[in-house]
């Protein structure tokens, strides 16, 4: 038992232990319960055929299916990660710049694209750069996933590198001033350093959400993890297929989230600011 | 200034032959039900993960790690292709309603997960000296869950669950991938048939979420400060 359950309840006395022992052995038979029900409605329904299943781990599959889609997935989110972190910096210096036009531009550009739908912008970049003919047919999807997902992921950075430095103790500035640098001098050399390194545990988690997000570019065509498992699916083992897909991100991702959280701890002693990564949806609106 | 008269005269044309507050308003209503399935589904998980409780505890861990990694994507495609096509699951009789439905069940389970986090992370907040205060005082259980431990727990979560109903509200285009007719996949075919106002369409739906986004934004930052337990 870990010390935040603490806050609700008290160390458990011998009548307490016995009650939360039986409501335990309750549960269990629940949820057994539950997860037979539908195993066992999923196995009437065929569902459960080995023949079904036994695809996904011959070579064929991997190598022709599913190998592909993650590729493309990856494609998709590690260029998508460079480019919303360089979006990201730029325009979350510029929220932090001493230039007031400067900062309210930049703010209003932010604020814009963290309202907007991720999907919206994939399906207007989609359409419009195939009227004005950027890049080979093949190519647009890509093009439309990357540029969405920088303009979405690449806002909520900034937010991270501006919430950065002002998560930092007063006196990191003030010392910096009092050594007599100027403000961007400070900014530069001592506060966005520690900035970064704090944000990092919330930028890896920011990278889980680019990747499942990249799994919008489905609904445009682009032929990812999730459209190229469906594609196969569609000949008959589509609820097999689909759970293939969905165990891979939840895989991908749990790693992600466990890196995020090693950070965290790691990086806790190298920085004033607060390293945490987010475990709730980042701030969309700062006022 | 002809050519731009002429625009706005082709992009009010473009959206007089369109239902776009019909598509916004499915939005809503998706955002609305899904939001109140998730509050309660949310609820229901965040207390199974404070409960004292291992195989309570185990079993929301656990749908939060699961529905928290999977792209809402899949849940939604996994509705739709799955559940109503393959498994012939079907909540309505009415062809329409059944997909808006499943996309209402969809965006739920997926949301719920950010719920409970939101909730936990909101009982998170609640230093351990205020229970042992409430301890000291001589109040019992229930008595220091309700007067000290949850309103300070409730106040702490204003912030992650409006931010958890904001990323809903965006979110609920994703229902394009249900075949639900909502603003996303109306922004399509109206692009589709009219790419020559392709950038004041894109304009008009953006706009629109932007309104429907900063308001709840607004309100729920307010109210995160106005209630903030300073500590």
């Amino acid at each position: 038992m870990n010390t935040r359950q603490n806050v609700l309840f008290d160390a458990p006395g011998p009548k307490a232990r016995a009650r939360i022992l039986l409501t335990n052995i309750f549960g269990i038979v629940i949820f057994l319960a539950a997860a037979f029900f539908v195993l066992k409605a999923l196995a009437d329904k065929g569902q459960l055929a080995p023949e079904l299943w036994s695809p996904f781990l011959t070579s064929d599959v991997w190598q022709f299916t599913i190998l592909p889609g993650l590729m493309n997935t990856f494609k998709a989110a590690a260029v998508a990660i460079v480019t919303s972190v360089l979006f990201g910096l730029l325009f979350g210096v510029g929220r932090l710049a001493a230039n007031s036009t400067l900062r309210w531009i930049c703010g209003v550009i932010v604020e814009f694209l963290r309202a907007v739908p991720v999907l919206l912008m994939m399906i207007f970049f989609y359409l419009l750069f195939g009227q004005l003919q950027i890049g080979t047919p093949a190519d647009i999807p890509f093009y439309a996933v990357v540029v969405a997902l920088t303009l979405y992921n690449g806002s909520v950075i900034a937010e991270l590198v501006r919430s950065g430095v002002f998560g930092l103790p007063k006196g990191q500035r003030e010392a910096g001033m009092a050594i007599g640098m100027t403000r961007g001098q400070s900014l530069r050399n001592i506060e966005l350093p520690q900035a970064l390194v704090a944000m990092l545990p919330a930028l890896v988690s920011q990278f889980v959400v680019i990747l499942k997000d990249s799994a919008l570019g489905y609904i445009i065509t682009y032929a990812e993890l999730l459209r190229s498992l469906q594609i196969y699916g569609s000949a008959g083992p589509i609820l097999q297929a689909l759970t293939v897909a969905a165990v891979l991100f939840i895989i991908i991702n749990f790693a992600l989230s466990w890196l995020a959280n090693w950070l965290s701890r790691f990086l806790s002693s190298r920085t004033s600011g607060k390293t945490e990564p987010l475990t709730t949806q980042p701030m969309a609106v700062k006022v | 200034m002809d050519s731009l008269s002429e625009y706005f005269q082709s992009y009010l044309t473009a959206l007089e032959s369109y239902d776009v507050v019909g598509a916004f308003w499915v939005n809503i209503q998706l955002a609305f039900w899904a939001a109140l399935g998730s509050a309660v589904l949310g609820t229901v998980l965040a207390l199974m993960r404070i409960s004292p409780v291992p195989s309570f505890r185990w079993a929301g861990a656990s749908y939060v790690n699961i529905f928290r990694n999977t792209p809402l994507t899949i849940i939604m495609t996994f509705c739709i292709l799955v559940l109503v096509f393959q498994l012939q699951l079907n909540l309505s009789s009415d062809f329409d309603f059944n997909f808006f439905l499943w996309a209402v069940v969809g965006l739920t389970v997926y949301h719920a997960a950010f719920v409970c986090e939101a909730i936990r992370s909101g009982v998170n907040t609640v230093p351990l000296g205020q229970a042992e205060a409430a301890r000291a005082i001589g109040l019992s259980f229930l008595p220091a869950a309700r007067m000290i431990i949850l309103p300070q727990a409730f106040r702490g979560a204003i912030a992650p669950l409006g931010n958890t109903l904001i990323a809903l509200t965006k979110n609920t285009t994703v229902a394009a991938a249900a075949s639900v007719p909502e603003a996303a996949g109306l922004m399509k075919t109206m692009i589709e048939f009219r790419p020559d106002v392709i950038l004041a369409i894109f304009a008009t739906f953006a706009a629109g979420f932007v309104l429907i986004v900063i308001p709840i934004g607004l309100l729920t930052t307010w109210l995160s400060t106005k209630l903030a337990v300073t500590r």
